[in-house]
């Protein structure tokens, strides 16, 4: 069973304190690739939410019969597995996204990540906790990328919501700038999205700098916190 | 400013330099107005300007003292610095989001004056030509004269950016043609036939070149800049631009013609001798020009930008640090390295 205190822990750590994005910088490399807009982060987060909760339901009832000596092996073979069931599922029914999100969605298996919670949770709680890290790691994935995702959808070319159509084609992307702006292309490659994540990990550090400082009833923070920006 | 000891005093603020910096660029910019026009002093406004309201605003952020820091005169020097390597017909927004690129990020996350790891003025060159890739290499045409209030309409976005108003630089109008003859054009002929490229690297450019360099010469007889930078950059880019043109002539353009074309004598004497991003010890200072030499020349003739003396720049600062490390001079009085 689970109490309502491990819960409430287990989704503060997933979705803010232990952050994958923001906290422990795992999984950078689909996060530079696939947030070129909002659809492709969710989506590709949605895929990691679903092989992360049950690689982590998958480990937490093996973890007394796995031998310690070859755990890895065993945990990329279980991760592995639910990858190929995604990625086949995503071939399926989302043949065009599929396209786009391309090798990012095999390389599941090496990200970070999952494995990072497969051996750091899974294997040491039960199954019910567990699961809900895995989702709610899952979780702080997802908006981190969405919200990255739409930064440069929005910067590089004026848009938000482009690639919908993939998901549910009866929606269209919105045009929020004019047709005339000239997109910068920069925020739609890597080092934008570098610039971006630094920008983020910043603003979540001024939050945290200016709620300790009001939790010890010091006056508000220091002007050279605002600097960082 | 910091070198390795010795020591020697020296009473030059930080604005008497940067104000000293700025008249050694006007023979370059005189130069450069009268090739293309009152639209270079434009932009060198619009670029002070915005230069000014980022630092402005960054200061009042950062807690430090708007009197003491924005009156320094070194965001003055970047806008200029951006201004002269941007196209001089740019839109007006380029040249902000460039300069204000440049003050946020580049100097001011990074700690402000003294902290900055790259070359501000390089770092906005670099992100805009990565992000508006075609607006940063339309130049304005050879012979095309607009009147001061034509260019600022079309600087200001009122006129139409008509395409025939835009070429490239001889520079880049020389590699293009060479990669797309595929050895039927040599350097002879093409230098010959087009009026582009006027005596030997480009009509008036070479008068542009000839500025800087006098301002150049001029910053070193001041002793604001030492020797090494710019003749360590000067002579790789001579060395190598030689060997290929002696090797073959045909397809490689003589050294004259890469020291009085691009940014190469802006870049030596005015952008890799700045001394914040660059190396600081007198062997290191010769390793980074000639590195900035070196690179700007294998990226401008066989990469695919127009000039690659921003890049080099960009590559060198970051390669700084380890060459100071390496190239410390022995303490005074020891005989080897302390």
């Amino acid at each position: 069973m689970i109490t309502r205190d491990e819960l409430k822990s287990i989704a503060g750590n997933g979705i803010w304190k232990q952050n994958s994005s923001l906290v422990q910088l795992l999984g950078l490399c689909p996060l530079l690739a696939v947030t070129t807009n909002m659809v492709n982060g969710v989506m590709l987060s949605l895929a990691t939410i679903i092989v992360m909760a049950v690689a982590n339901v998958a480990v937490a009832s093996l973890r007394n019969f796995i031998p310690h000596e070859i755990r890895i092996p065993v945990f990329i073979l279980i991760v592995a597995a639910l990858v190929t069931v995604v990625d086949l599922l995503f071939n399926a029914n989302l043949h065009e996204l599929y396209l786009v999100l391309g090798i990012f969605i095999p390389l599941i298996v090496t990200n970070c990540i999952v494995l990072a919670r497969v051996e750091a949770f899974a294997n040491k709680n039960p199954p019910l906790q567990s699961t809900f890290d895995g989702i709610f790691m899952g979780l702080g994935m997802l908006w981190t990328l969405a919200l990255l995702g739409t930064l440069r959808e929005f910067f590089g070319s004026g848009t938000l919501l482009g690639g919908i159509d993939m998901v549910f084609p009866s929606l269209k992307p919105i045009q929020v700038l004019p047709e005339s702006y000239p997109g910068f292309l920069l925020a739609l490659l890597p080092p934008g999205a570098f610039i971006l994540l630094g920008c983020m990990i910043a603003w979540k550090n001024w939050i945290e700098a200016r709620a300790a400082a009001r939790a010890k009833l010091k006056p508000p923070a220091p002007v050279e916190a605002l600097g960082c920006h | 400013m910091f070198a390795p000891a010795p020591f020697l005093l020296k009473d030059a603020s930080v604005s008497q330099v940067m104000i000293q910096v700025c008249v050694a660029l006007i023979p370059g910019i005189a130069a450069y107005a009268s090739l293309v026009g009152p639209a270079i002093l434009v932009q060198l406004v619009i670029a002070t300007l915005a230069a000014l309201a980022a630092e402005a605003v960054m200061l009042t952020l950062r807690g430090k003292s708007l009197a003491l820091f924005l009156t320094d005169g070194s965001a003055i020097v970047t806008a200029w610095l951006i201004a002269l390597t941007f196209p001089p017909l740019a839109p007006w927004w380029l040249v902000v989001t460039g300069t204000v690129f440049a003050v946020v990020v580049a100097k001011h996350l990074y700690g402000g004056l003294g902290q900055n790891p790259f070359n501000p003025a390089m770092v906005a060159f670099a992100v805009c030509i990565v992000a508006f890739p075609a607006l940063m290499s339309q130049w304005p045409s050879v012979g095309l004269q607009l009147g001061l209030i034509d260019q600022m309409n079309i600087i200001l976005g009122w006129a139409p950016r008509v395409d025939a108003l835009s070429g490239a630089t001889p520079l880049d109008a020389m590699k293009t043609a060479l990669k797309l003859g595929e050895g039927s054009f040599d350097v002879a002929t093409l230098l010959a036939n087009q009026d582009i490229y006027g005596n030997f690297a480009g009509r008036g450019w070479e008068w542009v070149a000839g500025g800087y360099l006098l301002g150049g010469l001029w910053l070193w007889h001041r002793q604001l800049i030492t020797w090494h930078v710019p003749l360590a950059f000067v002579g790789s880019l001579s060395l190598i631009s030689g060997a290929l043109w002696l090797y073959n002539p045909a397809q490689f353009a003589s050294p004259l013609f890469h020291l009085l074309s691009g940014g190469a004598m802006l870049g030596a004497f005015f952008i890799a001798t700045d001394p914040v991003s660059g190396c600081t010890t007198p062997r290191g200072k010769l390793i980074f020009g000639a590195g900035c030499g070196l690179l700007a020349y294998i990226i401008r003739v066989f990469g695919g930008y127009p000039d690659g003396v921003a890049f080099a720049v960009l590559l060198m600062n970051l390669s700084a640090p380890v060459i100071d490390l390496l190239t410390q001079p022995p303490v005074f009085g020891m005989k080897d390295k302390a």
